[in-house]
């Protein structure tokens, strides 16, 4: 009885060890895994997005059909060899569509974003280096705009502006400030009591030059990571605002209108006309959210140690 | 002291720090100067107001909290005497004397250089602010600075960043930083107390000769006695906000006045006498949000008198160039203590 169990302990210990001993193998490997390949994956599907809509831009017919003009197709045709993503009520290739249809989003995430980094980081370092009053007030109005739900606030300022391209642009940037702000904020306070900063003041710097050449360098790391997953986020909204017809006028092809536009035969079995803009937009901000993970793991070593 | 040419007078500086509820007086009534070209070691505990008096005289006082509230800190320049303490500590004058005339070191050099920007690139930027000077004839002067603190290969090191140093040279990087500006007075807040003992040997030489070639005078903040023995010309002895003793080296070392600075003396070991107890201060220093309304010194010294209890003594001569801030140099008190004793 008692050999048997010592024996049963025996092989036990030994499944264990050989149990552990390959989950350890699997989970350093996974390890390994997520540092370089979430970056890489991100990095390889954004390029491709941006390469895909590069050429459906210059050339729009690039896969045989033009987005807009052609008009020959089968009327809410599935999917098939001739048109792989199927065809629209208008009797356009959906393809075709796809291709092109990344364009607005992409400018207007990456311009808005831009805007909302630069202006957010601004009075972010500003907000957090001055304090006293100034960062009260800066705070409070960030807040005020964080309060809002982002969606809802870019819709006010899109029907405020007008739509198109240029006015999203302008709704994306006021609507990320305060993540930015945020962030650098918070960092730029950290930065304001270092003995350096303390160095720097010593030397009689003055304080533009202190935020700008001192503290500014040291939260780029930060600005890094959140513009990545902030890019991702973009994306949704401006497919959003898209969906509620804000985006490009109609005959251009635009994911989140053919969304739109596609799910009125949604009922009729047409699967086709929105899953496809749908998965297009999943991907590229999923791109986007890659990228951020893989730079927080990157510039971020407490992250990193919990990975390995 | 010896009648040099003054160079930095500190009147009376009071530094207040006002946390809801408490009023720390920081620096309690400071009075010192610093001559040209000597050293001037000022020695105290943690907490005493070292670094606050010269966060004062730098003008980088954090505020709020901290406020000069009183006093005077006298700057003779060339062109005719300055009060530190009234000009605005973020106005141009101020920063134009920051770094420029007067430069400082501090503690830990591995946290007073910017992890971010090169070596070459913060010396530069001390010079830069301070002088017309092209990018490149700034670079050639840190080069040459870096050089003239012992780094070795500075034309190399001098596109390093931080992380790619050691404490020691860290330290002389800050050195150069600091001297960059040709400083008439430079003060080091404690600038070896990070490092290991062999490179605060070097570091110490290093200021030793670099004052010497540089012609500045050095404002030196420690609590090391062993570092003020080998460095200073002139000691100031502060405890609890104040100045309780000043004198040369020597006066301090040999003949100490005040109750304080014999306590520090005994808790020195000694190489020369052998089997001897070192006899350490009783009790520890007050909390300063609640000093005592006399002698900061009272509640722990040996010879205290009735009088020290309500009013703090005030910095006297005891000899010449030497001060004490204690009533047992006060001639008429030795009357009320004799009497006192009588009626024990």
């Amino acid at each position: 009885m008692r050999d048997y169990g010592e024996g049963q302990g025996v092989r036990r210990s030994f499944l264990a060890y050989g149990f552990l001993a390959l989950l350890h193998r699997v989970s350093r490997g996974r390890a390994a895994l997520h540092k370089q390949t979430v970056l890489k994956v991100g990095l390889v599907i954004v390029l491709a997005f941006l390469l895909m809509t590069a050429i459906a831009r210059a050339w729009p017919s690039v896969n045989g059909y033009s987005p807009i003009l052609y008009r020959d197709g089968p009327r809410l045709g599935g999917p098939s060899l001739s048109h792989w993503m199927g065809t629209d009520q208008l009797q356009r290739d959906v393809f075709s569509r796809i291709l092109g249809g990344g364009y607005a989003s992409l400018i207007v995430a990456f311009a808005g974003v831009a805007l909302s980094m630069v202006t957010g980081s601004l009075l972010g370092w500003i907000s957090g280096y001055a304090g006293g009053w100034l960062d009260r007030v800066l705070s409070l109005a960030m807040d005020a705009i964080y309060a809002f739900p982002s969606l809802i606030l870019a819709i006010v300022l899109v029907a405020m502006f007008g739509a198109g391209i240029s006015p999203m642009i302008w709704a994306v940037g006021v609507v990320y400030i305060p993540t930015y702000f945020r962030v650098t904020r918070a960092e730029s306070m950290q930065v304001r009591e270092t003995t350096y900063i303390e160095a720097v003041r010593a030397i009689g710097a003055s304080r533009t030059r202190i935020v700008l050449r001192h503290v500014a360098p040291n939260t780029i790391n930060a600005i890094m990571a959140v513009s990545s997953f902030n890019l991702a986020d973009a994306i949704l909204t401006v497919a959003a605002l898209s969906f509620l017809g804000f985006g490009l006028p109609p005959p251009a092809p635009d994911w989140g209108f053919d969304i739109q536009n596609g799910q009125k035969y949604l009922q009729s079995g047409s699967w086709w006309l929105i899953t496809f803009p749908g998965l297009m937009i999943i991907a590229l901000s999923l791109g986007f959210g890659l990228i951020g993970e893989g730079i927080s793991d990157l510039v971020n070593p407490k992250r990193r140690r919990k990975h390995v | 002291m010896t009648s040099a040419d003054v160079l930095l007078e500190v009147r009376d500086l009071e530094v207040h720090f006002a946390v809801p509820g408490v009023t720390v007086r920081a620096v309690d009534g400071v009075t010192y100067a610093i001559d040209s070209e000597r050293t001037l070691g000022v020695v105290g505990e943690s907490g005493c107001g070292k670094t606050v008096t010269a966060l004062a005289i730098m003008g980088l006082i954090p505020s709020p909290p901290g406020r000069i509230v009183g006093g005077q800190i006298l700057y003779h320049r060339d062109g005719g005497i300055v009060d530190l303490a009234q000009l605005p500590p973020r106005g141009q004058e101020m920063r134009a004397i920051r770094g420029n005339e007067i430069a400082m070191i501090f503690q830990e050099p591995m946290t007073s250089l910017n992890p971010v920007l090169t070596i070459g690139f913060q010396i530069m930027e001390s010079i830069t602010l301070h002088q017309r000077m092209t990018k490149r004839e700034a670079k050639r002067q840190a080069v040459e600075m870096l050089r003239a603190v012992g780094i070795p290969l500075p034309e190399e090191r001098v596109d390093e960043f931080p992380h790619q140093m050691s404490g020691g040279m860290r330290q002389r990087a800050m050195i150069a930083m600091a001297l960059s500006c040709n400083p008439v007075l430079l003060i080091a807040d404690e600038p070896t107390t990070a490092l290991d003992v062999t490179i605060q040997a070097q570091v110490l030489e290093l200021m030793n000769n670099l004052r010497r070639d540089f012609h500045a005078a050095i404002q030196f903040i420690t609590h090391d006695l062993g570092v003020v023995a080998g460095m200073a010309d002139d000691v100031a002895v502060m405890y609890l906000g104040r100045i309780v003793e000043a004198a040369t080296v020597r006066d301090i070392f040999h003949s100490p006045k005040h109750p304080y600075t014999q306590g520090l003396m005994k808790s020195i070991p000694s190489l020369t006498r052998s089997k001897e107890r070192l006899v350490p201060i009783e009790g520890i220093v007050p909390d300063p949000s609640d000093a005592p309304p006399g002698c900061g010194f009272e509640p722990r010294c040996p010879e205290r008198m009735s009088i020290c209890r309500t009013t703090p003594p005030p910095l006297v001569a005891t000899a010449p160039g030497h001060d004490a801030a204690c009533w047992l140099y006060q001639p008429d008190v030795h009357l009320v203590r004799r009497t006192l004793r009588g009626w024990k």
